[in-house]
């Protein structure tokens, strides 16, 4: 059996707004192994975007332990957590937060500007091949006002898979694509999930969970359901069954 | 290779927001330009008194009847009588230091020729006066030592008396006019001298030989002023020092007593006004430091803001692994690179337009190097930290919060 790269423990994150304190994670625990596709779900408000922040180290627990790889969050410096950031974890924002006035290849550059490993030339490569990846080879010149919103989500996705990393976490990263994108994507990642790459997907669309290998559903802030998918559907397959666009 | 990437990302960020760092860019250039032109003016001020005291006759030493009393308005010794002509002799006999002297009497009075009639003044003094004074005829010559020993009515006068007595541009050498009532033969004009920097008309004035006005026209017995030229300019104050000395035993003095006359060179004469254009430089620098005061101001809320608007894409660089030095580092370079850019087109413009006020506006201008470099880092420090300041702030946020600032 697989290690497990993410172990979280009675975690709890409180916004405080003025008097009123919102409870946005109530105390939820789980472990995720090297090598799963999890999807979590749940209705809006559920706390699905607080937790898969703090999974990704962009933000702190009020109470509980995030242990990654290991290596309890706490104990990390900022710097640390920033180069776990860059190098093992892939993020796709919700509201894919692209810079403006930048091209997409720039955009999807970024996370390698800050890995000085990377050079200048391999740079370029490996962000004109995550372009590819997600068929946006056509529009790499393109800023983000220039782009449809599935196009922009498309340059978010490439720019969490730039840095090779180990673990991909996406915010609804389909949430804004058409049935034919969306399954080219789930198969993008069930590929990457085979390759040993662990995903945590938040998605809204139930038929986007039956491509992973199990499910979180979360209710106001606590799981309320976390099965295993004895049937994982194959993406590749489901969109050859899509009936053909006509052009 | 990592700080060449952080150069890259700034100046991308400054071509990127031309608007935004054009703005900044004017704070700087207008705060650091204002500065340099203002002290320029007052510095050239300064300067051009200087010039046109050292032209008077920068050897000049006046000697004045009564005890010191310093300042620009005082007159020839009022009613003290403690200079005479034997004082006078004295020195000239006793100083080795000085290479011309005549004694000063003078008074005012009109000047007739005909019906033309214009109030002027008359100085009594030797031949020497000319070289002291260094000033040339224009026409005619100056009167001789014998003419003084005789105490002959003849007279040098200035262009402005001239121009006045003689209206219908006839040629005064060898006319007769009248000072006070006696008669003078005109022997020589003065060459022009124009206003002096205190608005004196150095052209409205007749020259005659002491003699004659000491006892024809003023009927004194006293000098009104000795003034001497010293035989070089760094002789002066040895010079000032030595005739002291000779008036002190001239007019046995004891040690405890106060001089009763004094003795200057111009060189402190230069610095008594040199002291009234000084409140002007104060002035001028009291509100250049306002302006600059309120460029720094400026700058400061520009980059403050535009950093701050910024604080959503310093949350997103860090998502993607910045680390808060990358971050610093980024504002830093181009905070340095918009104020220095800016710090050095406010020296050109600056002195550009320091230049133009000395050619359009013919003030006397003198750019002063501490204006250039304190403008200039005044403008380039408030700019690199409020480009900074902020930027420390948003990188030592969580990623998420700096992502969700509007
Ligand atoms: N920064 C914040 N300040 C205050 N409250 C917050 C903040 N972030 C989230 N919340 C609250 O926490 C709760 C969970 O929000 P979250 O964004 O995690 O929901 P979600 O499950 O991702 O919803 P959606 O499906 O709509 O994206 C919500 O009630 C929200 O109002
Ligand atoms: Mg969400």
């Amino acid at each position: 059996m697989s290690k497990e790269i993410i172990k979280i423990q009675d975690l709890k994150r409180e916004f405080t707004m003025g008097s009123e304190t919102v409870h946005a994670l109530r105390g939820i625990s789980f472990d995720i192994k090297e090598g799963e596709f999890v999807t979590i779900m749940g209705s809006s408000g559920s706390g699905k975007s607080t937790m898969l922040n703090i999974l990704g180290c962009l933000d702190q627990p009020t109470s509980g332990t995030y242990e990654i790889d290991g290596v309890k969050m706490k104990d990390l410096s900022r710097n640390q957590l920033a180069t776990i950031r860059n190098e093992k974890i892939g993020f796709i924002f919700q509201s894919y937060n692209l810079l403006a006035r930048t091209s997409a290849l720039e955009n999807v550059e970024l996370p390698l500007l800050y890995n000085s490993k990377v050079s200048t030339e391999e740079r370029r490569t490996r962000a004109i091949k995550a372009l590819e990846m997600v068929g946006l080879s056509d529009r790499m010149d393109h800023t983000p006002s220039e782009l449809s919103g599935g196009q922009q989500q498309r340059v978010a996705i490439a720019r969490s898979l730039v840095n090779n990393p180990v673990m991909i976490l996406a915010d609804e990263a389909t949430g804004n694509l058409d049935t034919r994108t969306s399954y080219e994507i789930m198969s993008l990642f069930q590929e990457l999930n085979k390759k040993g790459i662990t995903i945590t997907f938040v998605t809204h669309e139930p038929d986007i969970a039956t491509f992973s290998s199990r499910t979180i559903v979360l209710k106001d802030g606590d799981i309320i359901q976390d099965y295993n998918n004895e049937n994982v559907q194959s993406a590749a397959a489901e969109l050859a069954k899509l009936p053909k666009q006509d052009h | 290779m990592r700080v060449l990437n952080l150069f890259k990302i700034a100046t991308k960020a400054i071509i990127l927001n031309k608007t935004r760092t054009l703005l900044t860019m004017l704070g700087i250039i207008i705060g650091v330009a204002s500065v340099i032109a203002m002290l320029a003016i007052g510095e050239g001020s300064k300067e051009s008194i200087r010039t046109t005291i050292s032209a008077m006759g920068s050897n000049m030493i006046t000697i004045q009847p009564g005890a010191d009393s310093r300042g620009p308005a005082r007159g020839s010794g009022g009613d003290v009588q403690t200079l005479t002509l034997e004082n006078y002799e004295t020195i000239k006999e006793q100083s080795d230091l000085i290479s011309y002297i005549t004694p000063v009497v003078n008074g005012s009075g009109q000047i007739i020729n005909g019906s033309n009639n214009w109030p002027s003044s008359i100085y009594g003094v030797n031949p020497e006066y000319l070289d002291i004074k260094v000033v040339g005829l224009k026409s005619g010559s100056m009167f001789t030592d014998a003419e003084v020993k005789s105490a002959s009515k003849v007279a040098v006068i200035g262009q402005t008396v001239v121009e006045n007595v003689f209206p219908d541009g006839q040629e005064p050498v060898g006319q007769m006019i009248r000072f006070n009532n006696i008669p003078f033969k005109v022997i020589g004009v003065l060459e022009e001298k124009g206003e002096n920097t205190f608005g004196q008309d150095q052209d409205d004035v007749v020259i005659a030989p002491y003699t004659t006005v000491q006892k024809r026209i003023l009927a004194i017995d006293h000098l009104n002023q000795i003034i001497a030229s010293a035989i070089s300019e760094d002789d002066a104050p040895a010079a000032v020092e030595q005739i002291s000395n000779i008036l002190r035993t001239e007019h046995k003095l004891l040690d405890s007593e106060e001089d009763d006359f004094s003795v200057r060179s111009m060189e402190e004469l230069i610095s008594t006004f040199s002291s009234t254009s000084e409140m002007l430089t104060i002035l001028l620098v009291a509100v250049a430091s306002i302006s600059l005061l309120i460029g720094g101001i400026g700058i400061m809320n520009i980059m403050y803001v535009s950093v701050k608007e910024r604080t959503k894409e310093i949350g997103l660089r860090m998502a993607v692994g910045a680390k808060g030095a990358d971050i610093l580092m980024q504002f830093l370079i181009e905070a340095i690179l918009i104020s220095i850019t800016g710090g050095l087109l406010g020296v050109l413009l600056g002195l550009a337009a320091t230049v133009f006020i000395e050619e359009f506006l013919n003030w006397p201008t003198s750019v002063a190097l501490y204006s250039i470099v304190i403008s200039f880092a005044v403008c380039a420090v408030t700019g690199i930290f409020f480009g900074w300041y902020p930027a420390r702030k948003a990188s030592a946020l969580d990623p998420i919060t700096a992502l969700r600032y509007e």
